[in-house]
């Protein structure tokens, strides 16, 4: 087993290995996140910047965000954060109240979130995000409005808001019948209740979950629901590159390996072009580690096109597709559309399809309409 | 062979009191067999019968015994269905031998089956000489039993062997029992052969495989023979006898023997189970008595889940209906399901086992309608038709009247649950014939019940409200004149076809309300609220809704998600692939399935 870090070594060489096939590439945003990456030390994280920077060409205003939990930060590191170059700090607080986050198995309480919040400002962070949940256990509308009434006054640059889903297997799925869950009414209730206090409060939501003031929507998520090229990097981490989908191993040994893999390719030859040899250019990718690799075909794109693109509250532009695919929305899909505009869900305006407020309610029906 | 020397004979039991395993002791203490060879079972050889245990067609073994008078015997060890559907089978079974071996549990004693198949036996004047078995379980009674099988059947059962079929106890002095208690068959090779068919299996190689009894003469190869029923005609190409598990070729058959024979026949048909197989050239005066054309009682229709497999549930029927005569089917339509079948059966047990072998032998994934009887539906232009699919029932102002099948029932059960099976039997419409008491802790029901009203549930019902303790068993009565109705569902206002049953006008709202209720559990709520009714004749009597969906919703989805998020949209699809839609509404296959059994407990 790997420790933390030689964890940060094999990343660094993955980074410095990878690095080179796409040297024609601006980076616009980069994400640390997946686990709590506030608890590497200043070194380590300082280290992973040095390769990244070394290793490719970045925005003079990229985004750079690091994902935290409430008290797994310190007034040194932020400062040091900062004069890295990183400029947006998530924190996961998930509710102020302490009882409702001591039932979803949370360590940190409401007052080390603030302390760790009023330290984020105090090093210079102007571009805050706050997880929140709603549906928790036992959590009230009352208690929620609370939690949201208390986040809006410490007035962060972005929320995200999400509805709490029991996924099989996690403590809370195996206890549930411990819990009060709130109904399906009272979740919904909940939901729009997000949306109402944080309109008044200056946000606008830009995607299913995600809030933010003006000009503060996350660049990074965006790339995702809008099909931009992302390179993950260390383990389990997922990458879309010219359409070509592909993922790192989750397990430490087999991320070792996947890193000696790719060390192997890159003496041998130099990563193909792409996506002239796309063929090539897959089979190089299988080569040096990547796994699951999926080149998308034509009509994948487009599925992704759409139920990406239409997560986010501007929906999609129909211009685009008719760019991408050389081809009308309408030629593609112009039953489905007509269907789902029958039964509310779906609005056309602008240029742009949207969901209606109930077609986000029940999007899983609507997204999968769109998948051939 | 010595006429002298044989002996045919099958074991009569109640389900569970241990016929087969009575069978399997005589067939290896007769020592044709190592124990290593032994099946668990001998004669139960389907997969799906052992399961089961019960033993679904009838199949014979030949045995060879050195009695205690030095003399060798050969045995024809017969065995017979042990279920109220296959009483017809039984019967032809019951025709091909001299005597029976009655098998009572020594716990339980007599029972309703045990009653109707030795009756059945005795009619068929069959020695019946009774063994009384399980006398190593505590609660064993066998004084009580024996006193029993003399009361109620009348019988001399003092010197009846005391088995353990399971443990080997008490085998040889059945075998002794054999040789001295039943008969040697009679008639003479030299007469124009009769033979009695009593079974038959289909074969690839060798075409039909004919199971008989030769009543008279006797048949080689060369013989051309007649089916006297069916008129077909064939020449003989094989006979042999029944080794366990194996065909044994032999030069002939004669009198009072028990085997088969081929003849390149192609089809069950031809070789109708009670037919008398004759010589084309020498052929007797007049056939055996006892044969009937078997009707189907029960009826249902079966659809593929995936219309895409429509011919092979098409290729599957037919290969079963090769060694089944009594299954019938013939093709069908339905709005909601698609092409499928009509099928009939001999009765609901017949019918789950066609069921459970398409699903298990031909890998086939079915959506099966509730099961109905024929009903006669006497028209006001004087024409009368069989219903078997609900949908074909004619415009009520067209009909004059109906008629349903009604059964004679019998059901034995303990004097403490008397009370809530007749009130079970009250709630069936059934009508009360009598009380017979057999001893004073147990009785036995008599009740005429109509047929539609136990092929649904009837039998667990029963099972049920007496404990495990109510045996049952009923033959058809005849038709008689009901107040029938056809109850309609409609879901979003669109009426399922599929869902349509018919059943007494009294019934109606219970069944209608139950429908809705289950039906709404059963079908996923929509984008729209969905209502569910029952309909008589147009007329609303329940209703139920399905609300519509509130939310459906992936709250999160980022870069590494998105391969994941996609395959749970693809199932979301896929499954909606596999609902059968009905207008706007996407019907689970389940919902057909659950609506079939409405527990009314």
């Amino acid at each position: 087993m790997g420790d933390v870090e030689s964890y940060v070594n094999l990343l660094r060489r993955e980074i410095a290995l990878r690095a080179p096939q796409y040297n024609k590439y601006q980076v616009i945003s980069i994400f640390f996140g997946g686990g709590t990456p506030s608890l590497l030390s200043t070194e380590q994280l300082g280290g992973i910047m040095d390769a990244v920077k070394e290793g490719f060409t970045l925005a003079a205003d990229a985004e750079i965000t690091v994902e935290c939990n409430p008290g797994t930060v310190t007034a040194e590191k932020l400062a040091y954060y900062i004069t890295c170059g990183i400029n947006r700090l998530s924190i996961g607080l998930q509710s102020a109240d302490d009882g409702e986050l001591a039932r979803i198995g949370r360590i940190h309480d409401y007052k080390t979130f603030l302390e760790t919040y009023r330290l984020a400002r105090a090093a210079g962070f102007q571009n805050i995000n706050v997880d929140l949940m709603s549906a928790l256990p036992e959590q009230t509308a009352a208690s929620y409005q609370r939690t949201l009434a208390q986040v809006c006054a410490l007035a962060p640059e972005h929320i995200s808001a999400y509805s709490l889903i029991l996924e099989e297997g996690t403590p809370l799925y195996v206890n549930q019948k411990d819990y009060n869950f709130p109904d399906e009414d009272e979740e919904r209730e909940l939901y729009y209740m997000t949306e109402r206090v944080l309109l008044k409060a200056g946000y606008h939501r830009y995607e299913i979950s995600n809030y933010a003031q003006t000009g503060k929507e996350c660049r990074h998520n965006k790339v995702y629901w809008q099909r931009g090229d992302y390179l993950g990097l260390g383990l389990g981490a997922s990458s879309l590159i010219a359409n070509v989908r592909w993922k790192n191993p989750d397990g430490y040994a087999d991320y070792a390996a996947c890193v000696e893999k790719a060390r192997r390719a890159a003496k041998e030859r130099p990563a193909p072009e792409r996506p002239a040899g796309m063929e090539d250019y897959v089979n190089y990718l299988r080569k040096s580690g990547c796994q699951e690799v999926q080149p998308l075909g034509r009509q994948e794109q487009m599925e992704e096109f759409m139920f990406l693109g239409l997560r986010l509250m501007e929906g999609i532009e129909e211009a685009a597709f008719l760019n991408i695919f050389g081809v009308s929305v309408d030629a593609v899909y112009g039953e489905t559309i007509a269907r789902l505009a029958g039964q509310g869900l779906l609005e056309r305006a602008g240029g742009r399809l949207f969901l209606t407020p109930r077609g986000i309610d029940v999007s899983n029906a609507a997204f999968a309409a769109f998948l051939f | 062979m010595d006429q002298s020397k044989i002996r045919n004979f099958c074991i009569v039991a109640h389900i569970d009191h241990g016929k087969s395993t009575l069978a399997d002791r005589i067939i290896e203490q007769t020592g044709l067999l190592t124990s290593r060879e032994m099946q668990a079972q001998i004669l139960d050889n389907m997969e799906l019968e052992r399961e089961r245990g019960i033993t679904i067609k009838a199949q014979a073994v030949r045995i060879i015994y050195q009695a205690k008078d030095g003399n060798e015997y050969i045995f024809n060890l017969i065995d017979t269905p042990g279920h109220v559907d296959f009483n017809y089978e039984v019967s032809r079974s019951l025709a091909a031998c001299d005597g029976a071996i009655l098998v009572v549990d020594a716990a339980q004693g007599i029972e309703a089956q045990t009653l109707a198949n030795v009756y059945l036996a005795l009619d068929h004047d069959l020695d019946v000489f009774p063994v009384i078995n399980k006398i190593d379980l505590p609660s064993a009674d066998p004084e009580r039993v024996k006193n029993e099988i003399e009361d109620v059947i009348g019988i001399e059962a003092q010197d009846a062997p005391l088995i353990s079929a399971k443990n080997g106890i008490g085998i040889n002095e059945v075998l002794e029992a054999v040789v001295e208690k039943i008969p040697a068959p009679g008639g003479s090779p030299d007469n124009p052969l009769q033979a009695l068919i009593f079974d038959s299996v289909y074969d690839s190689y060798k075409g039909v495989i004919v199971f008989c009894r030769i009543k008279e003469g006797r048949v080689k190869k060369g013989t051309k023979i007649r089916m006297m029923a069916t008129g077909a005609t064939a020449e003989v190409v094989e006979v042999g006898y029944f080794g366990a598990g194996q065909f044994i070729p032999c030069d002939e058959l004669a009198a009072g023997m028990v085997g088969y024979l081929t003849a390149s026949i192609k089809n069950v048909k031809d070789t109708a189970v009670g037919d008398t197989v004759t010589d084309v050239d020498n052929p007797c005066a007049e056939p055996l008595p006892g044969y009937k054309k078997v009707n189907s009682m029960v009826y249902c229709g079966m659809y593929p889940a995936d219309g895409a497999k429509y011919p092979d549930l098409r290729d599957a029927l037919e290969k079963l209906k090769l060694n089944d005569a009594s299954l019938n089917y013939e093709p069908e339509t339905s709005i909601a399901l698609g092409f499928g079948f009509r099928c009939g059966f001999l009765g609901l047990l017949h019918l789950e086992i066609i069921q459970e072998r398409l699903e298990r032998e031909y890998n086939l994934d079915l959506v099966t309608t509730a099961p109905g009887v024929i009903y006669r539906v006497y028209k006001t232009n004087g024409e009368m038709i069989e219903l078997t699919n609900p949908s074909n029932l004619p415009d009520p102002s067209e009909i004059d009247y109906m008629e349903e099948p009604v059964v004679s029932a019998e059901i034995m059960v303990t004097s403490e649950f008397i009370g809530s099976i007749m009130q079970l039997c009250q709630e069936r419409r059934g009508r009360y014939i009598s009380t017979e008491y057999i001893e004073a802790s147990r009785a036995l029901l008599k009740y005429e019940l109509p047929l539609n009203e136990i092929i649904y549930d009837f039998f667990d019902a029963l099972k049920s409200r007496s404990r495990g303790y109510a045996s049952f068993d009923y033959e058809l009565k005849g038709y008689e004149q009901s107040k029938l109705v056809k109850l309609d569902i409609l879901i979003n206002h669109d009426e399922v076809d599929a869902l349509s049953f018919i059943v007494h006008a009294d019934s109606a709202y219970e069944r209608g309300r139950k429908m809705c209720e289950k039906l709404k559990d059963e079908i996923p709520r929509h984008l729209f609220e969905i209502p569910i009714q029952a309909a008589v004749g147009g007329k609303i009597i329940a209703r139920e809704t399905v609300k519509a969906m509130r939310k459906d919703v992936l709250a999160k989805c980022y870069g590494g998600d998105i391969t994941r998020k996609k395959k749970l949209l693809e199932k979301q699809k896929e499954g909606k692939k596999r609902m059968r839609q009905v207008g706007n509404v996407e019907i689970p296959q389940s919902a057909f399935m659950s609506v079939l059994k409405l527990d009314d407990d």
